[in-house]
């Protein structure tokens, strides 16, 4: 096959699986409502455990970093629950494809389908945990909220390079499979190393440690807009940056190797 | 218009042992020249189609034969769009519907109303569509009141009522099976096949890959013999 009909269908495999929007959205769903059976309160019970223990973190790291509690509790709340989000989208996305093997080796669904049903599951638990952001918003309300609109944006922006992410890493973990536990590992490495329990003001001159982590650029978009602030220029930039980037580099590896997954899961 | 064409297909299945599996012998692999984890260099490639060539058209009533691994599934599902051939070419033209796995997206914790829902879409349906066809869908598998419950309940046979329903539920143009399809006791099992007939005689195109040879007789009117992912011979059969 010649390289442009290969990108011609990696783009109508895009393009079509972004219009299946009757198949991954009840795939994604399917996987959500799996929780809720044989359970009341199905996906609440990770809200509450994440709620029990931005609860119990708050003020205590509150305390241990010297800051202001009313603030810092807002902010952990935000951060840790748009970090959950990311990370979910990024561990979820290495069994994107391995775990729809039945769908791929019988059917021709296009594959970005399993990528939006990872998105779409991610998405629907993380509406679920701003359960508890909304109550800390209301329990110390930020300084501003004109800009929450922004927040959606930066909630958008995150999911199309969920999408990217998905198609990359679920085809590299199809063809690897070690590369989901590196990536498991990475990602508990990055949750201490991003700015989510502590500020990246607090490591004064050394905020480079911080600002060359794009993951805390995409926090930074998500999450300002809750806490009444701006988001920097840099983190704008460094996201628009990732996402043309990343979606160039997928979809070099999507052309080439999308044909191939089928034999790989 | 209805139609397959197949133009010198190959197909080659890579077999990956657990080495080859590992970014991390791929890495180190590159980085020393190969000279460490030199295992992991060698890939064993079974190759399941070698260059297959033919033409369906309307009509056609295609029965594949073969032993096993000759490669009657792998054509299936190049023709299904599963697969993409190594080399050579496949086009496929008009509504393909796949009988290969009628249990695919099957969720065990879900209704089996839910279920119906859950085949429909990925049989390419819109919900409205499928809330149309439903209720025929439930008498004739006759699960009554069961349709309310989990999947996981059922039987073993009553979930393959319920999957066949589904499938046989919509006409396409091009009908692909492996094995033919047979459910239930005596009683249902005559009533499936009336229903399995009927869709059939819809389809303008059929194939289906069988051992019973018997059976393909019956019910094709061309023959298709695989061996060793080679197509040896492709018949008019005459009744």
């Amino acid at each position: 096959m010649s390289s442009t009909t290969r990108l011609q269908a990696a783009l109508s495999d895009l393009k079509e699986g972004v219009c299946s929007i009757y198949i991954w959205p009840v795939l994604g769903w399917q996987e959500v409502k799996q929780r809720y059976r044989r359970s009341t309160l199905g996906p609440f019970w990770l809200t509450l455990s994440t709620g029990a223990m931005i609860g119990a973190m708050g003020p205590l790291y509150g305390r241990l970093l010297g800051q202001d509690v009313a603030s810092y509790f807002l902010y952990l709340a935000t951060s840790f629950i748009i970090w959950l989000f990311i990370s979910g989208l990024v561990t979820e996305s290495c069994q994107a494809f391995i775990s729809a093997e039945g769908y791929i080796k019988q059917s021709k669904l296009p594959l970005t389908v399993h990528v939006l049903r990872v998105i779409w599951k991610n998405l629907i638990f993380f509406a679920h945990n701003m359960v508890i952001v909304v109550i800390v918003m209301l329990a110390y309300p930020p300084p501003a909220l004109s800009l929450v609109w922004l927040f959606p944006v930066g909630i958008a922006l995150i999911m199309v390079n969920g999408l990217w992410c998905g198609l990359l890493l679920g085809l590299l973990c199809a063809r690897f499979r070690d590369i989901p536990q590196i990536v498991t590992s990475l990602m508990q490495v990055a949750m201490f190393l991003t700015p989510i329990f502590w500020k990246a003001d607090m490591l004064g001159k050394h905020q480079w440690a911080a600002t060359w982590n794009p993951i805390f650029h995409f926090l930074e978009v998500a999450r300002a807009p809750l806490l009444g602030v701006a988001a920097g220029a840099q983190s704008w930039l460094v996201v628009f940056a990732v996402t043309i980037l990343g979606s160039l580099v997928t979809l070099v590896f999507f052309t080439r190797f999308r044909a191939r997954i089928a034999y790989w899961v | 218009m209805a139609k397959v064409v197949a133009n010198n297909l190959v197909v080659d299945y890579p077999i990956y042992g657990t080495n080859s599996r590992s970014f991390k012998n791929a890495f180190i692999r590159t980085a020393t020249g190969g000279l460490l984890a030199r295992n992991a260099n060698e890939q064993v490639v079974v190759r399941a189609l070698n260059g297959v060539t033919f033409e369906l058209g309307e009509g056609d009533r295609v029965g594949i034969v073969g032993h096993n691994g000759s490669g009657k599934s792998t054509l299936l599902r190049v023709i299904v769009g599963a697969y993409e051939p190594v080399s050579g070419s496949i086009s496929v033209a008009g509504k393909v519907s796949s009988m290969l796995s009628i249990s695919l997206g099957m969720e065990p914790e879900a209704t089996g109303y839910e279920n119906i829902f859950l085949r429909g879409v990925l049989m390419g349906l819109k919900p409205r569509e499928i809330e149309a066809l439903a209720d025929g869908i439930i008498s004739f598998s006759e699960l009554g009141d069961y349709i309310e419950m989990p999947v996981r309940t059922y039987s073993s046979g009553m979930a393959m009522r319920l999957a066949f329903a589904i499938s046989t539920s919509i006409s396409a143009d091009i009908i692909l099976m492996d094995e033919w399809l047979s459910v239930g006791d005596a009683s249902f099992s005559e009533k499936a096949q009336q229903r399995l007939q009927a869709v059939l005689d819809q389809a303008k195109i059929l194939v289906i890959a069988s051992h019973n040879e018997e059976l393909i007789r019956k019910n094709c009117n061309k023959i298709m013999r695989l061996d060793h992912g080679e197509l040896v011979s492709f018949q008019q059969l005459y009744a």
